[in-house]
């Protein structure tokens, strides 16, 4: 992989070949493919169920019906996207090859992209499901979001993809050692996204922190929707903006990492 | 002379050459303390085959790594086929091939669908036909829908080599390609090698520790050391300087220390 990915062209063919490669792994593990239904259905039949007990005994739940199991939904799109992004990207450390797709034509920019596309299809195969139960169960249909629910999608993709990128970078700077940042950095993310309670419940200096983060104002922008009924617009592009210096911040910082691993050598141990 | 003795004469080996496949000039690389590669500077022309020799820790798998582009040098300058690494690594990186011990074909793909993704990668006309070559002339065909991690190391092994060859490389890099398998096996496979260059006109670099390896096939060593360069000649050469009849005694003198004295006796 040469850090000239952007001077030479992207080839469709080779970011092709990454996603046939990933294809193939998920094809050939059940328990892969098992482990993408799994936690989203196990989330939202516990969160939908606690949404009906407190829709019966609030009266405020009442009537902003969905918020919760809503939450859910747009937190495991965030959620889901950088795990799928980062597990594929894993599944190279675990299996020694990221030295064979260094040596390769493979420029980082399509690997990268690849992986964007790896999460696209392991959040479908987790997520589509999940939707479906919850308007079979819970009767909550988030496809009747309509638009609006293609602006909390983007946003919340481009962050996971942003987050995804920057840890795909440490591990490789620091090999398998740095792995548990992959399962955890997200949940850092989360007390200050604000998605079961709005911003204003946090202290003020805390609200600051909060709207430096997209998701912050997809969440809000989904109770809006749900509860006054009105699409903010305005949260949408301040969140878009966020994301694409997220985004660029990430790249950069991964082609640093990418640069500080050949330099250090751990390209060649990528172990702990 | 010794490696290092011809990194002191500039003209050597700093000259650029149009028919060199590998140029190293002054490399260096530090880890924190430890100088992994110590100035060493070699030309391999094209269509060569060279032994990159050494005990543990000699510095082999960095000098490889660094002509790679894996790992970047402190110092000094690495070209491959007439480019800068790594900076014009793009321009060169799919006329090359490597295989090592320090990684693995995935484990859960088959032989064909590795074969087809690195194929992909590297933009290999008639995929397909060129598969069914490397199968045949690697014999794989009674595995190839098989999961890579379900197959015997000189199976693996195989398969590796079937990856490094897929592009039909001009410059093939192999560190330890024999390690691990079956005399049988690892003389199958130098076979193989050796055919292969004949026939395609390739540079081979193969480090090895395989000592008659490395007289079987390569028509000139290099002699790794702490990071330096000890010798540098023809496996013959070499071979009659220490006074030895094999380069497995070389090695032994080399890595005791005894290399000097044996040099100054044979003089």
């Amino acid at each position: 992989m040469t850090d000239l990915s952007l001077h030479h062209g992207i080839s469709l063919h080779r970011i092709g070949a990454m996603i046939l490669r990933y294809w193939y792994l998920l094809m050939s593990s059940w328990p892969r493919l098992l482990e993408l239904l799994y936690w989203p259905a196990l989330q939202v039949i516990t969160w939908g169920f606690l949404q009906v007990y407190i829709a019966e005994n609030a009266n405020f739940f009442a009537r902003a019906g969905g918020t919760l199991i809503g939450a859910v939904i747009l937190w495991d799109i965030l959620f889901r996207g950088q795990l799928g992004f980062s597990i594929s990207f894993l599944e190279e450390m675990w299996a020694r090859n990221l030295g064979n797709l260094m040596m390769s034509p493979l420029k980082p920019i399509e690997f990268l992209l690849s992986l964007m596309v790896m999460s696209l299809i392991r959040l479908a195969i987790g997520v589509i499901p999940m939707t479906l139960l919850a308007l079979f169960l819970f009767h909550f249909n988030v496809y009747a979001l309509g638009l609006p629910l293609i602006a909390f999608f983007c946003n919340l993709i481009f962050m996971s993809w942003s987050v995804g990128i920057f840890v795909s970078g440490l591990v490789l700077r620091n090999g398998l050692g740095a792995e548990s940042i992959v399962w955890t950095l997200m949940f850092a993310i989360m007390p200050l996204a604000c998605i079961y309670y709005p911003v204003s419940v946090l202290p003020v200096w805390l609200q600051y922190v909060a709207w430096a983060l997209p998701p912050t104002y997809v969440f809000e922008g989904m109770r809006a929707l749900l509860i006054e009924r009105i699409f903010r617009i305005d949260l949408m592009l301040e969140a878009l903006a966020i994301n694409a210096a997220l985004l660029c911040a990430s790249f950069w910082a991964f082609l640093a990492l990418l640069r500080s691993a050949r330099k250090n050598g751990s390209l060649l141990s990528g172990g702990e | 002379m010794t490696g290092n003795d011809k990194a002191s004469s500039p003209p050597t080996v700093a000259a650029p050459s149009l028919s060199a496949a590998i140029e190293v000039d002054r490399l260096v690389k530090v880890y924190k303390q430890t100088r992994a590669v110590d100035d060493i500077s070699f030309s391999l022309p094209r269509g060569s085959i060279t032994g990159l020799l050494g005990g543990n820790g000699a510095g082999k798998t960095t000098t490889i790594a660094m002509i790679m582009g894996l790992v970047l040098p402190t110092s000094g300058r690495v070209s491959v086929l007439g480019r800068a690494m790594p900076e014009e690594s793009a321009f060169v990186l799919g006329r090359m091939n490597f295989e090592s011990p320090y990684v693995d074909m995935p484990m859960r793909l088959t032989v064909r669908q590795n074969l087809t993704v690195f194929g992909k990668l590297y933009a290999v006309k008639n995929l397909e036909g060129r598969i069914a070559e490397l199968a045949d002339e690697l014999d794989l065909t009674d595995f190839i829908d098989r999961a890579n991690g379900k197959l015997s190391a000189g199976q693996k092994t195989r398969v590796a080599l079937a990856k490094a060859l897929i592009n039909h490389p001009e410059l093939l890099l192999l560190d330890e390609p024999t390690a691990s398998l079956d005399p049988d096996t690892a003389d199958w496979v130098r076979a193989h090698m050796e055919r292969y260059r004949k026939e395609n006109n390739a540079t081979i670099l193969l480090a090895s520790h395989n000592m008659l390896e490395v007289e079987r096939l390569c028509d000139r060593v290099i002699i790794m050391k702490r990071g330096r360069i000890e010798d540098d000649d023809t496996p013959e050469a070499i071979m009659a300087r220490y006074n030895r009849t094999t380069l497995e005694e070389v090695f032994l003198d080399v890595a005791r220390g005894r290399g000097n004295g044996a040099k100054e006796a044979a003089r």
